[in-house]
């Protein structure tokens, strides 16, 4: 190799090496410690009792119901928001795509929920359903706590994940819409295609890629929800999900072994999860990555 | 034939124009709703009403005088403002180096960057705990700046590369041909062309940081470094004779303007940023 090359090569190192340094230091560093973490009986409210303890921790973690449930609840609210998102995003795009009064306006406003602080949005719509602060249930005519039963909570916790996160999906997919060459639409239609054939023959099939690319992103991050359940709950009445299982026993009850094996437990479910999608449908994720 | 396709098209506008009149409303329901009860007296708090019936300022006097909340904004902005400059300058020299320099690794870097932005947080928070109380980093800035860092250089290498890419370099060359010194044909050429894609990536490094509460709840503990969001949630529990629904309202409603405005006056970039690491990348 001539020594341009090499200077480049060098540069091209140099260049990188801070960003690539801070996020391994506290992204690779942090969860092989927590690896080592999770092998050890460590409480810091006892830290004579510090001993290896193998795999311990995971077997109580696994055997306890309390994780089953907190697990089956961050799916119920992963899936409950991400298919609902999916498809209000679509509508959403859809207008943003075809209206031309106050384009730019509409956009704008969208943006406003991506914008909003989560625990914001959360506190706004957990008073909106209080029963003595909010206007909910003067509007609908009911009488009842939401927030203290499960079914209702779960509403009310997805709701606010809906409104949160739907405009970013509907951004993506907007994006994906105006790679739809608009010809192919209007022949369609000259053709005499209603617009549901329009839609689903056309439009869909051509989006898939944005679609997925959305999916994998919302869905990850509808697993680790924590601010929205805090706020509204703080994972009372059966609403507790994994990342407040986690923080519960690390930050409130300091038991670094036992919380650091749910840590790792929710790592391994997130690359599960991020692996299923990629495998299963993901051909056209990497050959997206390709193209660049 | 004309006047059936005249009226198709204007049904078809009605649909859209009012579809996109209902968008509006989603969006702003809860953010008009966390307003106006911020603007309720105290005593009208539990009426019911959507709109207050007497406008009034008293909660936002309360949270300005209570010390924890002009404290805990101080922390949101400082914080806030480093991490966006440490990570856009970080990324940028990245970014920089993926686009115009050929070496090996840069695959491996971009598709690690994206690995990080889907990590769960949670996952490494008991380390970092536990480190940042041993190395004397917990409840200070730089034990929030270090991880809102890390969590927002993927989006902004992704971001800047992809800007970057689609800045037409040879400008550069073409400007010292004209005789300018390469650090002028830096400033004068590249610097301008490559503005707006720094900002944008400082936008969203910043909004990331402003909305943090996980990071925030676990690794401060007093005013000292705790930022909005972590301070508004334990509002509550300071309360002293009601439920302070009316102070966490004013507050939600100072942190909530600053991103708003950023957010309308932005919106192309954000728009732009957004849909540019995840759909084009």
């Amino acid at each position: 190799m001539n020594s341009r090359g090499k200077a480049e090569r060098r540069l091209g190192w140099l260049l990188c090496a801070p960003a690539v340094i801070t996020m391994g230091a506290v992204t690779v560093y942090p969860i092989l410690y927590a690896l080592w973490l999770s092998l050890h009986r460590y409480d810091l409210r006892f830290p004579a009792d510090r001993s290896f303890v193998g795999l311990s921790n995971y077997w109580s973690v696994l055997n306890s119901e309390l994780w089953w449930q907190t697990l089956g609840n961050t799916l119920i609210i992963t899936a409950g928001s991400v298919s609902v998102e999916l498809v209000l995003g679509f509508c959403l795009a859809l207008v943003m795509h075809r209206v031309i009064f106050a384009r730019s306006l509409v956009r704008a406003t969208l943006l406003i929920p991506y914008g909003m602080i989560t625990v914001v949005a959360a506190l706004a719509w957990k008073f909106a359903f209080d029963p003595t602060t909010g206007f909910v249930n003067a509007l609908l005519n009911l009488e009842g706590a939401w927030l203290t039963e499960r079914w209702s909570a779960f509403f009310v916790i997805i709701l606010t994940e809906i409104w949160k996160t739907t405009p970013f999906m509907a951004l993506l997919l907007l994006a994906g819409l105006t790679l739809v060459p608009e010809d192919l639409l209007k022949a369609a239609r000259v053709d005499g295609a209603s617009a549901m054939q329009r839609f689903f023959k056309i439009t869909l099939p051509l989006m898939k890629s944005t679609i997925l690319v959305a999916l994998l992103f919302r869905t990850l991050d509808a697993f680790r929800i924590f601010d929205t359940v805090f706020i509204q709950t703080r994972g009372a009445h059966g609403t507790e999900t994994v990342s407040m299982t986690g923080y519960n026993a690390l930050i409130v009850r300091l038991n670094l072994g036992l919380g650091s094996a749910v840590s790792v437990l929710i790592f391994i479910a997130v690359v599960i999860i991020a692996v299923l999608f990629i495998k299963g449908f993901g051909a056209s994720i990497v050959q997206q990555e390709g193209e660049k | 034939m004309a006047y059936r396709r005249f009226n198709q098209n204007l049904t078809e506008r009605l649909f859209w124009d009012s579809g996109s009149i209902i968008v509006m409303v989603y969006a702003l329901i809860p953010v008009a709703w966390i307003i106006s009860l911020s603007l309720k007296r105290g005593a009208d708090l539990n009426d019911h009403r959507f709109f207050p019936a007497t406008v009034s300022f008293e909660h936002y006097q309360a949270i300005f005088q209570d010390p924890q909340f002009p404290a805990a904004l101080w922390n949101s902005v400082g914080i806030g403002a480093i991490s966006t400059l440490l990570a856009v300058l970080l990324a940028m020299f990245a970014a920089y180096a993926i686009v115009r320099l050929e070496f090996p690794g840069k695959r491996l870097i971009l598709s690690g960057a994206l690995a990080v932005a889907m990590f769960p947080p949670i996952a490494i928070m008991g380390p970092l705990f536990n480190l940042w109380r041993q190395i004397g980093l917990f409840d200070t800035w730089l034990g929030l700046i270090l991880p809102y860092m890390t969590f927002t250089l993927p989006l902004a290498i992704w971001t800047l590369s992809t800007f970057f890419r689609e800045i037409p370099w040879d400008l550069d060359k073409a400007a010292r041909v004209d005789g300018a010194t390469p650090f002028q044909a830096f400033c004068k050429v590249i610097v301008p062309l490559a503005a707006p894609g720094v900002f944008t990536a400082a936008i969203l490094v910043f909004i990331f940081a402003w909305n943090d509460f996980l990071f925030a709840m676990s690794l401060t503990s007093t005013t000292q470094a705790r930022t909005v969001p972590a301070a508004i949630a334990f509002f509550a529990g300071t309360s002293r004779f009601e439920l302070p629904t009316g102070s966490i309202a004013a507050a939600s409603v100072v942190v909530t303007l600053p991103i708003v405005v950023i957010v309308l006056i932005f919106q192309r970039r954000i728009v732009a940023g957004l849909t540019a690491g995840a759909v084009k990348g």
